[in-house]
């Protein structure tokens, strides 16, 4: 039976561009290009989009791209801070201000020229203004060469080997997966690329114990969603999905991609935190989970991932996926599109995207008959997750 | 863009940090101490988060410790850095956590639960860090 409200936030749209290393055009003709397919995709004008969304590390006004889309007036705007971790932020967002009745049609985009543009991965800060809060919390590690996200998020993947036993191979399993799944993926930039568990135990060492396989991609691209109201949504000719649950988490111990300070920096415990409110408020349980995509800036995030939302025991993730749950044809497989590592890196957006897919029936990698997912924002973050399910379901 | 190619990015140093980084110049690895409750804490922040208190002290940290976790970068090669670059989170023996470079040792040879102590290193002008070495 469906628990379908009339106010209840469901997708009706989404919008790509291509995904490559050099889109060749401004970041904000990006976001504005995967916003007008979004609303083409949903069937609605850009005139009805009453709220815009977005997250930090964007570099495009709300408003230019509200008013490019034929967007009349904003009633609702937000952006939500800590990258990658914000990712689910604008789905929080569309989903209070839709229930709240505070606006009807929100797009939500994230435009980037993350390639050819400000590398996140080549130990940049994007802002060194002396009070700007990245700056002073980074002062505790940039001067020391302690400069990228991979070298942070090692620390953390360190101590969960320490604590459970997780090898590099384990973490090879998790691309091996992911790349297999971009192999089938068109969209993907690894489109009929895989790579066996050699490929990645000979890659590179980036920071130890991350090798070049173990990170996700650095991408251009963009990509877009429409949110409206379930009572809006059933009057579209689309395959709604309707957000079931979402929420984000941030703890005493999060921090900005350095959660070093915490009892336990194995887990991200912002994950453990959540999932058992989001289980309850969408009337699910991981049993219902057809399909997942989990954030993937490194693959050893996977791994905590798995256990918080209750696919496996705690310290028991590696085995699950050396048992093949997570890859095609598994349990409950993960970063269907091929995640940020096999298709691209999209700040967490790529894998919404696939979801919605997933639970339309359309994705290249089809799970068949999924009817619910659950999809995470970025790991090591303040942070979200979501779980979505078809419009019926 | 980042640091200009032979510096070092130097901290912010504030009205919550300056303690910090001007105790390492006076060859000290200072360590907040709330004032009220007692509750150490690192990095530095102006309220103590335990019983919000804005007054606090600071201790001189002995620089010995355990390492926490570890990794060694290779890449990227970032000027003016050395590579491998390893850093470690190590528990000091105050009950703080502090990140920072360990030096002299074979990357193979760190392990988490290893003494470390810190050598107070002007790496350069006016930029002094706490670097970690393996504890003898």
């Amino acid at each position: 039976m469906s628990r379908t409200t009339d106010r209840q936030a469901v997708i009706v749209g989404i919008g790509a561009t291509e995904f490559s290393k050099d889109s060749g055009r401004t970041e904000l003709r990006l976001a504005c290009e995967a916003s007008r397919s979004a609303l083409e995709d949903a069937g609605i004008p850009g005139a009805e989009v009453d709220g815009v969304s977005t997250f930090s590390m964007d570099n495009n006004f709300e408003i230019d791209v509200h008013r490019q889309v034929g967007g009349h007036e904003l009633r609702f705007f937000s952006r939500t801070e800590y990258g990658g971790g914000a990712a689910l932020g604008p789905f929080h967002h569309a989903y209070c201000a839709l229930a709240a009745g505070q606006c009807q049609t929100v797009l939500i985009y994230r435009g980037m020229n993350e390639r050819s543009g400000l590398r996140f991965g080549g130990g940049q800060i994007m802002n060194m203004n002396a009070l700007n809060p990245d700056m002073i919390h980074f002062s505790h590690y940039f001067p020391s060469g302690f400069m990228t996200p991979a070298s942070w998020i090692a620390m953390t993947a360190r101590r969960y080997m320490h604590e459970y036993g997780a090898t590099s191979e384990d973490f090879g399993r998790i691309a091996v997966s992911m790349r297999d799944f971009a192999s089938t993926n068109p969209a993907a930039f690894y489109y009929e690329r895989p790579i066996t568990l050699d490929d990645h135990q000979n890659s590179r060492m980036i920071a130890d114990p991350l090798r070049l396989f173990d990170c996700c991609q650095e991408s251009d691209g963009a990509v877009a969603f429409v949110v409206t109201t379930a009572e809006r949504a059933r009057d579209l000719d689309v395959d709604g999905v309707r957000i079931a649950a979402v929420r984000q988490c941030a703890l005493p111990s999060s921090r900005q991609v350095t959660p070093f300070y915490g009892d336990d920096i194995a887990r991200f415990p912002e994950f453990d935190a959540m999932a058992g409110d989001l289980y309850e408020t969408a009337g699910l349980q991981p049993d219902d989970i057809d399909v997942a995509c989990l954030y993937d800036h490194f693959t050893p995030s996977i791994l905590p991932q798995l256990e918080a939302f209750g696919f496996c025991k705690t310290g028991e993730a590696a085995d699950f996926v050396r048992d093949g749950h997570i890859s095609r044809g598994g349990r409950i497989p993960v970063n269907t599109n091929g995640g940020q590592i096999g298709e691209a890196y999209i700040h967490g957006l790529n894998g919404v995207a696939e979801i919605v897919r997933q639970l339309r029936g359309t994705s290249v990698n089809q799970v068949a008959g999924a009817d619910h997912a659950l999809v995470t924002a970025g790991a090591g973050v303040p942070t979200g997750a979501a779980i979505l399910s078809r419009m019926e379901a | 863009m980042g640091a200009k190619s032979s510096q070092r990015i130097r901290p912010v140093e504030n009205y919550d940090s300056a303690h910090f980084w001007q105790g390492l110049r006076d060859g000290k690895l200072l360590i907040q101490e709330c004032g009220a409750c007692g509750l150490r804490r690192h990095p530095p922040q102006p309220m103590c988060e335990q019983c919000q208190s804005l007054d606090w002290t600071t201790v001189e940290s002995s620089g010995r410790g355990t390492i926490y976790s570890y990794t060694v970068i290779h890449y990227p090669e970032i000027p003016p850095f050395e590579y491998p670059n390893a850093i470690v989170l190590v528990d000091l023996d105050e009950g703080v956590r502090l990140a920072s470079q360990l030096r002299g040792a074979d990357p193979d040879d760190i392990a988490i639960g290893q003494r470390v102590i810190a050598k107070l290193v002007d790496v350069q002008d006016d930029l002094t860090l706490p670097v970690f070495e393996i504890a003898p």
